[in-house]
């Protein structure tokens, strides 16, 4: 199963060396893993995915805990989170095909933000379903590069050892807080 | 507070931390720290090879608990190193290697000498640190050593560039003070987890402490003893708890796991609740983990949360200070009625007496087993034995018989043959009133055996026994067991060790009958320098009983018994 961790570490060379080491020595493939700075100066926040049974899991927790650099670790995989990534899509766009791709975009509330005389470039942020799903749509018109920046990962409310929490409006997958993790990235 | 070069600071951060002693070999990227050296009350040991510094420095680290300082140049002396890091790593000691690096404007480079040695070491010690400047130098220091002792202890090292070596900072202790979150606080105990593992204690027919390694290294050896004196619950000891307690106290069982005692491993087997403490349920100790102590349940008291249900999924896990856990458990404590459980485990010994090969007739030959049992005898069990690994290794668990913590000092985690000798050495200048013998093969030896003139340079008197049996015996045996005896590439030839240490000055014996073991024991004992016995033993003799790799613990290969053949003999 995909098990999600937030670490929060030291910003210091070698920290995502280390991380990914660990993980790497014991044969688990990572998934995806995001790094960038925290609120708090000097501490930086990484969101590892890794592919791992939960007994594992417990053992890749407990030996992250190990390294010096690491400061805290959460894992969300059981707790009410919010999961974000951010695409770049270019594809290819013609004369006639260009508004038709516009509008799919605007319906996946994904964001123009380049126009060239053969191609568009789409910013996108959700969940993996949801850009997979625009992926699928803009496929036949011609995929000339995806980016993806993997999974970003929040816990709602009070984090993952606090209250459970819902979104706003109540619901647990919404894109109220698109604005906030596009920050981040 | 005053203005020194980095290399100054190194060493002067170093001697506030107590460090006397340290073990290295010089070289171009670390001649600035060697230079400065000379002005600082340290006793260098010149190593003839920088792996063999790292093992000293373990060896000084295990007979003390002091933490080991190991020095090297970039390059190949930095990944000579890489072996003893690793040993020290798996056995949790605390050393601290400390590497030159070419000038940090050439990292990066391919320069002379140059090697990504943090990156190398990585996986393999329990910190490491690039230090590129002379300021940074104190505050990296004194983290170093904070992390080298906090917690599961480990080695720590630290790569200082030549230009961090000459430029100059000014020195500050205080100010170079580690900042106290660097190491995590050990957690107390969770009163509701502690009541738990007393109510399974109180509550136990057939319970076993399995004791480890890191009974010595919290200083829990005593209140271990206070435990089992008190609720009179028998020990079983890994390799490296053996000499946590007395060997001859009456509730020390013996050795558990691949080469324990039979009755242990059986007992294991059919214990209600084992209580293990500062061990790790390593596979050498528990052989097949989905047979393994099925019937027990298991208190796991350890200072690393990740030992916790690593291996063997446990009812009561503890992470903790095994000493405060047996100090708050103390109080609680009551004798239990263990008259049948005892009288059991005393009925399991069964013939094991008579399969000894101490009781068997004398046949004429000389056994390992003779050699390490006289060795024990003379030495009246006082000795800090350092041992190599394999058979001999497994032989001196077995027949020496240790009184005391911190007598044995052997490679178990990473199973470093070459650690011996040099490790004697480190073991030797820490404990310089102790009397320190080697127990190494003719294989084991030849690894580092350059190290004979480091004996020699040093003056150092120490006690080497190779148990010489013209094979590597461990593999040999397993190629007897499980290989239809195809000896590939284990016998072993050996130059005339005699010759060889009397090249380098050392005096020499050889013995071949079971009649001069003691005598010749004694004349070394007796002799001021360090003397070498070439002890040739039986050469296809196996280590009993034995657990073979991933089997049940309870099924075991056993000594032919002298008497009529059973079928508990596998």
């Amino acid at each position: 199963m995909l098990i999600t961790y937030v670490l929060h570490v030291d910003d210091k060379p070698g920290v995502l060396n280390r991380v990914s080491s660990l993980v790497r020595r014991r044969d688990y493939n990572i998934e995806s893993l995001t790094v960038g700075h925290t609120a708090e100066a000097g501490v930086s926040r990484i969101t590892l995915v890794v592919d791992a049974n939960p007994e594992a899991a417990h053992r890749i927790e407990a030996n992250l805990y190990k390294l010096v650099h690491v400061l805290r670790v959460e894992n969300l995989t059981e707790v009410p989170t919010v999961y974000r990534h951010l695409a770049l899509i270019k594809v290819a766009a013609t004369v006639d095909t260009r508004t038709q791709i516009m509008q799919l975009a605007d319906v996946f509330r994904g964001r123009v933000v380049d126009v060239a005389p053969d191609s568009l470039m789409i910013e996108i942020t959700g969940t993996d379903e949801k850009i997979d799903g625009l992926l699928e749509v803009l496929r036949p018109f011609g995929l000339v590069e995806v980016a993806k920046t993997g999974r970003l990962a929040m816990a709602r409310g009070q984090g993952a050892q606090g209250t459970k929490s819902t979104s706003p409006d109540g619901s647990l997958a919404d894109d109220h807080v698109d604005a906030a993790v596009s920050f981040s990235v | 507070m005053e203005r020194m070069t980095g290399a100054e600071i190194l060493w002067e951060c170093l001697v506030r931390e107590g460090v006397t002693d340290i073990f290295g070999y010089p070289g171009g990227a670390i001649l600035p720290a060697y230079d400065a050296m000379l002005k600082f009350p340290l006793r260098h040991v010149l190593v003839r090879h920088e792996q063999g510094a790292t093992h000293m420095a373990d060896g000084y680290a295990r007979a003390t608990g002091k933490v080991g300082v190991a020095v090297a140049t970039s390059g190949p002396g930095a990944t000579n190193m890489v072996t003893g890091i690793a040993t020290a790593m798996m056995d949790s000691v605390p050393i601290i290697c400390i590497t030159g690096q070419v000038g940090s404007r050439l990292i990066g480079s391919d320069a002379f000498q140059e090697t990504d040695i943090t990156g190398i070491t990585l996986p393999v010690t329990k910190h490491n640190y690039l230090v590129t400047r002379a300021d940074e130098v104190a505050s990296v220091v004194r983290e170093a050593f904070l992390i080298a002792q906090s917690g599961r202890p480990g080695p720590v090292l630290i790569d200082i560039t030549k230009d961090a070596q000459q430029s100059s900072a000014i020195f500050d202790w205080d100010a170079a003070a580690p900042s106290p979150s660097i190491v995590r606080t050990v957690p107390t105990p969770a009163e509701s987890k502690m009541r738990e593992a007393l109510a399974l204690i109180k509550a136990a027919k057939r319970p076993l402490v399995l004791a480890g390694h890191g009974l010595m290294l919290a200083n829990a050896t005593e209140d271990m003893r206070a435990f089992t004196d008190i609720t009179g619950v028998p020990v079983a000891v890994t390799l490296l708890g053996i000499g946590c307690l007395p060997a001859s106290h009456p509730n020390n069982l013996g050795m558990m796991g691949m080469h324990g005692e039979a009755w242990v491993n059986t007992a294991i087997q059919e214990a209600d609740l084992l209580i293990a403490l500062g061990m790790r349920f390593d596979d050498r100790v528990t052989g097949n983990l989905k047979t393994y102590a099925l019937q027990a349940k298991k208190i796991h008291v350890d200072i690393d949360q990740a030992e916790i249900g690593k291996n063997v999924p446990v009812d009561v896990g503890i992470v903790s200070d095994v000493r405060d856990v047996l100090r708050t458990w103390k109080s609680s404590l009551t004798k239990l009625d263990l008259g049948e459980w005892n009288a059991h485990i005393k009925s399991l010994k069964g013939d094991s007496a008579v399969r000894d090969i101490q009781n068997m007739e004398d046949d004429g030959h000389l056994y390992a087993a003779h050699v390490i049992h006289d060795i024990w005898r003379a030495t009246e069990g006082k000795a800090i034995v350092v041992t190599d690994v394999g058979q001999h290794q497994m032989w001196e668990a077995q027949y020496y018989h240790h009184e005391t913590p911190r007598s044995l000092i052997t490679s178990g985690g990473l199973g470093t043959m070459g650690f011996a000798l040099p490790a004697a050495i480190g073991a030797k200048m820490a404990c310089p009133d102790s009397e320190v013998w080697v127990v190494v093969g003719d294989g084991g030896f030849q690894m580092t055996l350059c190290e004979l003139a480091t004996i020699v340079q040093e003056n150092v008197k120490i006690n080497i026994a190779i148990i010489n049996n013209g094979y590597l015996g461990m593999v040999r045996q397993w190629q007897e067991f499980f290989y239809d005896k195809r000896y590939a590439a284990t016998p072993l030839l050996s130059p005339d060790f005699v010759k060889l240490a009397e090249a380098y000055g050392i005096d020499a014996h050889r013995v071949t009958t079971r009649k001069d073991v003691i005598s010749t024991v004694e004349a070394a004992r007796k002799h001021h320098g360090t003397v070498l016995i070439d002890f040739r033993v039986e050469q296809e003799d196996s280590v009993f009983p034995m657990v073979p790799a991933g089997a049940d613990l309870h099924k075991m290969i056993r000594r032919p018994s002298p008497l009529a053949e059973t079928g508990a003999d596998r």
